[in-house]
C-alpha cells in the first residue's frame, strides 16, 4: 500500500466514465428522493406542531387557531399554503371567539436572520407574548433573547403605542419600553426592531377590534377533511 | 484466519487511538470546533460522520473494480454526497432540534477531508471487512474526540452535561467555553496532552531498548 502514489490508471474509454457517473448519479439521485419522500410526511407534522405550541404560548388562553392570509384588502382565513405567503394566525379559545394574533416576524439580528412569532390583542394595542422560531444568535450571549426569562417577561404586556422603545436594563418604567439585556445589546435592540417593523406593516392590514374573522370550522372537521 | 482477525481489529484500533484523526491527523477541525459546544450536539455529529463515513467506506471498498480510477474522486464524493443527505433528512426527521442546533454544519459533512481521505487511502484500496473496520475505527476516534470537547466545553461552559445540570445555582459558567476561542483553546490543551503522552510513550519504549542493548552487550 502506498499512500502518496495512486495506482497506475489504465486507459478506459471516455464513454466508460461517463456510463459510471451517470449510473452512480441515478442512484444516488433515486435514494435522495426515496428518504426525501419517507421523511417529508414527519417533518412537515414536526414543523405544524412547532408552531401551533408557539402559536398557543405567544397568546396565551388558546385553544384553536387559524391561519389568515391578508387578500384583497381583507385578512381572510386559508389552509392552503402559498409560495411567498405571508400569513398571521388567529386565536380562538374553546366557543371560538377570538383572543388575539400570532404575528411572525423576521429581521437581521447579530449573527444572522431572527425569525420571531409575537401574541398582539388589537384592542388594547398590546403585545402578549413572543417566541424565537430562529436565531444563530451567539451561544451564552445573543441566545439571551430566548434563554432570559426576564427579557422574554418584558413581552407579556407591552404597549406598541406609539412605538416600542428598547431601554437600558432596569429603567423600564413605560408601558412601551423593553430593559434590553446587559451583554446582548444587538440582539435584544434586533427584538424590538423585528416587532416595530413587523407591527407598523400589519397595523393598517388588520381589521378593526371586534371585526376579526370568524374560526370558520372546528379543527377537528378540516382535520378529517384533509 | 487468525492473521485476518488480527489485522481488521489492529485497523479498527488505530482508527481509535494511534491515527485518530482529530488528535493525531488533525483532520476534520471544522465540524470539530463548530458544533462541540455541548455533548448532545458533539454526538449527534458523530453519529453523522460514523453513518457517512461506515456507509461510503462499505460502497467504496465494494464497487473498487468498477469505479475507473480517473473518475474515482467524483465517484466517492457522490456516494458521500448522497449518504449525507440521508443523514440529513433522517435527523431532521427525528430530533428536529439537534439538527437545528447542527445547522449547516451536516451538509458539511460531504466537505469533511477525513472521510474523502478514508475512501481515497483505505477504502479503495483494501477488501470491504477491512474498510468498514477502518471506517468504524476512524469514525469511532472521531466521535471520541468531539465527545472529549463537546463534554468539557459543556461542563466549563455551561455547568451541565447532556443538559443535566451538575453544579446547582452556585456555579458560574465559563461563557468564553461554549464560544468559538474556548473551542480552540480546548483543542489546543488536548492537542498538547495528546502529543506529550506520545512523547513519554516513545521515550519509554526508547529506554527500554537502550536497556536490553546494554543487557545483550553485557
Amino acid at each position: 500500500m502506498s499512500p502518496d502514489k495512486p495506482p497506475e490508471a489504465p486507459a478506459v474509454s471516455s464513454t466508460r466514465l461517463v456510463l459510471t457517473l451517470a449510473l452512480a448519479g441515478l442512484v444516488s439521485g433515486i435514494a435522495i428522493i426515496g428518504i426525501y419522500e419517507a421523511t417529508l410526511p414527519t417533518i412537515t407534522a414536526n414543523k405544524a406542531r412547532e408552531l401551533r405550541e408557539a402559536v398557543f404560548k405567544v397568546v396565551p388562553g388558546v385553544t384553536q387557531m387559524q391561519k389568515l392570509v391578508y387578500k384583497d384588502g381583507e385578512l381572510v382565513p386559508t389552509t392552503a399554503t402559498e409560495k411567498d405567503e405571508q400569513p398571521v394566525y388567529g386565536g380562538y379559545d374553546a366557543d371560538g371567539s377570538f383572543v388575539g394574533y400570532a404575528i411572525p416576524g423576521a429581521g437581521p439580528g447579530f449573527q444572522d436572520i431572527i425569525g420571531l412569532l409575537y401574541g398582539y390583542k388589537p384592542d388594547q394595542k398590546l403585545v402578549i407574548g413572543m417566541e424565537i422560531l430562529e436565531s444563530r444568535e451567539t451561544p451564552g450571549l445573543g441566545d439571551k433573547i430566548y434563554k432570559d426569562a426576564e427579557f422574554v417577561a418584558n413581552f407579556k404586556a407591552l404597549s406598541v403605542e406609539p412605538e416600542i422603545i428598547p431601554v437600558k436594563k432596569g429603567q423600564k418604567s413605560l408601558p412601551n419600553e423593553v430593559d434590553v439585556i446587559t451583554g446582548a445589546t444587538i440582539s435584544s435592540k434586533a427584538v424590538v426592531r423585528i416587532i416595530n417593523e413587523t407591527h407598523t406593516e400589519w397595523s393598517t392590514r388588520l381589521p378593526q377590534p371586534g371585526s376579526e374573522p370568524l374560526m370558520t370550522a372546528p379543527e377537528q372537521a378540516v382535520d378529517e377533511a384533509q | 484466519m487468525v492473521r485476518n482477525e488480527n489485522e481488521a481489529y489492529e485497523t479498527f484500533i488505530k482508527g481509535i487511538w494511534r491515527d485518530n484523526p482529530v488528535f493525531v491527523q488533525v483532520l476534520g477541525m471544522c465540524p470539530m470546533l463548530a458544533v462541540t459546544n455541548s455533548a448532545i450536539n458533539a454526538v449527534a455529529m458523530g453519529g453523522a460522520t460514523l453513518f457517512v463515513l461506515v456507509g461510503s467506506s462499505f460502497l467504496v471498498a465494494s464497487f473498487k473494480q468498477w469505479i475507473p480510477k480517473q473518475v474515482r474522486i467524483s465517484g466517492f464524493i457522490i456516494i458521500i454526497a448522497t449518504f449525507v443527505t440521508v443523514a440529513d433528512y433522517t435527523l431532521l426527521a427525528l430530533v428536529p432540534k439537534v439538527h437545528k442546533e447542527l445547522g449547516a454544519f451536516i451538509p458539511l459533512i460531504v466537505a469533511n477531508c477525513m472521510i474523502l481521505g478514508r475512501q481515497e487511502a483505505f477504502a479503495s484500496r483494501n477488501t470491504v471487512r477491512l474498510a468498514v473496520m477502518d471506517a468504524l475505527g476512524t469514525s469511532g476516534g472521531f466521535m471520541v474526540a468531539l465527545f472529549s470537547l463537546g463534554a468539557i466545553r459543556e461542563i466549563l461552559g455551561n455547568g451541565s452535561l447532556f443538559g443535566v445540570d451538575l453544579f446547582g445555582e452556585h456555579f458560574e459558567p465559563w461563557v468564553i467555553m461554549i464560544l468559538p476561542p474556548g473551542g480552540f483553546l480546548t483543542l489546543g490543551l488536548i492537542l498538547l496532552f495528546f502529543n506529550w503522552v506520545t512523547q513519554q510513550k516513545d521515550k519509554f519504549i526508547e529506554q527500554v531498548a537502550e536497556a536490553e542493548r546494554v543487557a545483550t552487550d553485557g
